[in-house]
């Protein structure tokens, strides 16, 4: 095989090969970074600037506006891994495991900043910080599910080996997704239904879902640029250990 | 505050802060271990180390 007759890479082969990810995900980072600097600013803004408190709750309202990206971002981030866990199990895609194991420790600080947030505004508006019930529950679990992983990941030598198993455990985890999301329909609960997805549209202002819909897009796009650097990180942190393997072998 | 945000103040403050908190927490663990791998990859390099795709570049260059 020369330079002539070596096979030329496809998009899919772009996204699918580390070395190739580490070479065109190095022009992603900043650019995102900068975005979610601007839509945290701008969110900000609405939230506490340009925004009205509540009828009913007053400006505790406000903590809406971190609470419910966090709680939406705990279950997008689980589904995001397991997908990546389908591309592990079904295709073999090298950059799943990656996607995976950098996704786990940023869903488990979404969740647990979705369930401080949920507390503290539970507090004054139900009167507990706490209740057990389908939605909080269920979150709870995710949480614990996340930080599982996060230690299963750390508990095996052979990442390839951790990943197969950690993808299957993913695939199991993911039915509580819907739990979480429907549990607030099937089960007595002191959360308040949908109020943006759901169907027959939100049944939010616009004033109060503009600030909301910011933030939520400033937290995704923070997600997106931390996992995007936690890949490149893990797929360094791999090379580093086969290099170390080689040195201790060479020695 | 009270004034400003009402009588439930002290629980907006709170949340605000924690995520905040949490939010630069995740963010510097990040960098920092995306640094550390980059250094650690670095030394490597220096001592001589390198992956065989990159001993290979070398070879035919």
């Amino acid at each position: 095989m020369n330079v002539q007759t070596a096979k030329t890479m496809n998009w899919f082969d772009k996204l699918a090969h580390p070395g190739q990810f580490l070479i065109w995900s190095r022009y992603l980072v900043l650019p995102l970074a900068m975005l979610t600097t601007i839509l945290f600013a701008v969110g900000l803004w609405y939230a506490f600037f340009n925004s009205p408190a509540d009828y009913q709750m007053g400006d505790t309202v406000r903590i809406m506006y971190i609470h419910v990206p966090n709680a939406w971002l705990s279950q997008f981030v689980y589904a995001l891994m397991a997908l990546s866990a389908i591309g592990t199990l079904v295709w073999r895609h090298p950059m799943a495991d990656v996607s995976m194991k950098a996704a786990a420790p940023l869903g488990a600080a979404f969740t647990a900043m979705a369930l401080f947030t949920g507390a503290l505004w539970g507090r004054p508006t139900w009167g507990t910080f706490w209740e057990w019930d389908g939605r909080m529950t269920s979150t709870l679990i995710l949480l614990l599910m996340y930080l599982g992983l996060v230690a299963l990941w750390r508990s095996f030598d052979d990442q390839l080996r951790a990943a197969k198993l950690i993808a299957v455990l993913t695939l199991v985890g993911a039915i509580n997704i819907p739990v979480i999301k429907f549990s607030v329909d099937w089960w007595n609960t002191l959360h308040q239904p949908a109020s943006v997805l759901r169907a027959g549209g939100p049944s939010m202002p616009a004033e109060i879902l503009t600030p909301l819909l910011v933030m939520t897009l400033a937290f995704t796009v923070l997600f997106l640029t931390l996992h995007t650097v936690a890949m490149r990180t893990e797929i360094l942190r791999r090379r580093v250990r086969s290099l170390e393997r080689q040195r201790a072998k060479g020695a | 505050m009270t004034d400003v945000l009402g009588p439930h103040a002290i629980f907006i403050i709170s949340a605000y802060i924690g995520v905040a908190l949490v939010t630069s927490a995740i963010i510097v663990a990040i960098a920092s271990d995306a640094r550390r791998q980059k250094a650690r990859l670095n030394a490597l390099e220096t001592m001589g180390i390198r992956r065989r795709s990159d001993a290979n570049r070398d070879k035919s260059a």
